[in-house]
């Protein structure tokens, strides 16, 4: 295995502001910068030193990083990140796939679904670099608007969330049960979609949809054999 | 967490060497293997695990289920929790194993966490989590937090004035029951520990946990053949009806004939330090009529050493209803 110990890796360039083109989330960096800044108003004065040489240098050197191509959604990304780097980080900040959530970070609560080589696992706790060769399936690559996967068209029709925050990984989740030995009856769902947490309480409903596109696909197989 | 070094192990020789640098296998360790890595990881972020050196083994080729000539089963290293919980011979001839793998983590970690890490899981006390408190466990010498501090879900069995973790695997306990070998391969060779002693009591070396050295790597679990007529049941008690650790568990392999008990094997889970094999339980039922009495009597041997803490006495009773329970359910006549 080839291993780079010391890479360069190019600091992006600013982001220009425009009106109406703002993302969310460089709205809510931008945001965080400011609430952090007007909280640290007295050592304001060094950080913007140090800011100043951080920008001043083209390129730095961070040791211990390795190339890694991952196969993402069927689309090959090419990436130079720190071995510590979690699936989940790496998908997030390197790769922008933001539609996976970083919840517990410990494996807990399930926010961060995604499915490998078509099983769910909890991104949080496995290295992107262990991931070579795998072929990673995220929220992005299960439907589109207009084109949602039917557990996707099923969480709208039940309002399987509130806040939405889980609503990625329990998708992730009952994506990969559809295919899972799982039992009829809704305490069996319950069961398998015990990883995921939802704190604002959709439970019920969640399992509606999950129950709803389980009886859609058996009766689909059952008019087909006809 | 901790910078380290990572590579992908292809073969077990080149894995086995990588590892052999460290002058531990135990707490403190320098080089560890990583397969599913939900323990592993979670511990690195925490800082309380500091490889420098991580060995990805998951390309090895251990990753079979494999019926014996004898009946027998043997299960390579890196096979996932869920696979073997599904695989059709473990369905058939060991259910107890396939419903204590079923009964742990959630349906994403068990599609992670491999046999031989499942195994060597580390504990959930609280203490050793957290890098800010004493932990023997964690750092020899500096004391137990839990004695006298947060202690409702530790162990009541296998415990020492230095430590009182308890086991969290519930794969550990059904294997204890099924008598399991656990094969070991390191720069000397191989070798062959019975599951019973695999696991270390803390005694005041709470930082060492099983017999493994450094360079050692599990390769494969072995299981006896099948008990022929036997029934077997996984019993876990916890304070939620899923995705959390035992209170306490009960693993239970009983053969019957005409209402006498004419085989047991017992282990329990939550209570120990280790998973918790009771000869005592097993001895008291042995060739004994299958009744409630009996259970009772079995369930009160098992757990006559039993010395709880400050917030966990509730689990000795629990543990024994939780045996006498699981016993019913494994010597009922269809």
């Amino acid at each position: 295995m080839s291993r780079e110990k010391v890479c360069k890796v190019k600091t992006e360039p600013e982001e220009t502001p425009s009106f109406g083109h703002v993302s969310r989330r460089a709205f809510l960096s931008r945001l965080g910068a400011t609430g952090a800044a007007a909280a640290a108003s007295p050592l304001l004065g060094l950080a913007q030193t140090q800011v100043k040489q951080e920008q001043a240098e083209t390129s730095v050197k961070v040791v211990g990083a390795i190339s890694i191509t991952l196969l993402v959604n069927g689309r090959q990304h090419q990436a130079q990140i720190d071995p510590r780097a979690t699936l989940l980080d790496c998908l997030r900040e390197t790769l922008h796939l933001t539609g996976t959530k970083k919840g517990c970070d410990h494996g807990q609560c399930g926010a961060c679904t995604v499915h490998i080589n078509g099983r769910r696992i909890n991104s949080c706790l496995t290295f992107a670099a262990m991931h070579q060769g795998d072929e990673i399936t995220t929220i992005e690559g299960i439907g589109q608007p207009g084109n949602l996967h039917p557990v996707q068209a099923a969480f709208v029709e039940h309002d399987g969330y509130q806040c939405g925050y889980c609503t990625s990984g329990q998708i992730m989740s009952a994506v990969a049960l559809l295919n899972e030995p799982c039992g009829p009856a809704n305490a069996d769902v319950q069961e398998l979609m015990s990883g995921n947490i939802c704190r604002c309480g959709a439970y019920r409903n969640i399992i509606a949809a999950i129950q709803e596109v389980r009886q859609e696909a058996k009766q689909g197989v059952t008019n087909a054999s006809i | 967490m901790h910078p380290f070094e990572l590579i992908r192990a292809i073969d077990v020789t080149e894995a086995i060497q990588g590892a052999a640098e460290s002058s531990t296998a135990q707490q403190g360790v320098q080089v560890r293997f990583v397969g599913g890595g939900t323990t592993l990881i979670d511990l690195m972020k925490l800082n309380v695990e500091k490889p420098q050196k991580v060995i990805d083994i998951n390309g090895l080729p251990l990753d079979k289920v494999e019926v014996l000539p004898d009946g027998g089963l043997k299960i390579g290293a890196v096979v996932r929790n869920s696979d073997l919980a599904h695989h059709a011979a473990v369905v058939r001839d060991y259910p107890v194993l396939s419903q204590a793998l079923l009964s742990g983590a959630s349906a994403q970690l068990r599609n992670m966490a491999t046999t031989g890490g499942n195994l060597l899981q580390r504990t959930r006390c609280v203490y050793f989590r957290d890098t800010t408190m004493p932990c023997n466990k964690r750092e020899p010498g500096t004391g137990c937090s839990a004695i006298g501090g947060f202690n409702r879900t530790l162990a009541i069995l296998g415990t020492s004035e230095h430590c009182i973790a308890s086991n969290p695997s519930d794969m550990s306990v059904a294997l204890t029951a099924l008598e399991a070998t656990i094969h070991i391969q390191g720069t000397k060779g191989e070798r062959s520990v019975p599951i019973d002693e695999f696991f270390l009591l803390p005694g005041d070396t709470p930082h060492r946990e099983t017999v493994v050295e450094p360079g050692e790597l599990i390769t494969f679990v072995t299981l006896p053949p099948p008990s022929v007529g036997s029934k077997s049941i996984y019993l876990k008690l916890r304070d939620r009806a899923s995705y959390e650790f035992a209170l306490a568990s009960a693993a239970v392999i009983a053969n019957v004939q005409q209402d006498r008990i004419t085989r047991i094997r017992i282990a329990l889970g939550g209570v120990g330090t280790k998973p918790w094999r009771s000869l005592e339980a097993e001895t008291a039922l042995d060739g004994k009529t299958a009744n409630e009495e009996h259970f009772r009597a079995a369930a009160e041997a098992a757990l006559r050493d039993a010395r709880p803490q400050s917030q966990n006495g509730f689990k000795v009773e629990l543990a024994k209803r939780c045996l006498v329970r699981a016993l019913k359910l494994a010597t009922r006549t269809a």
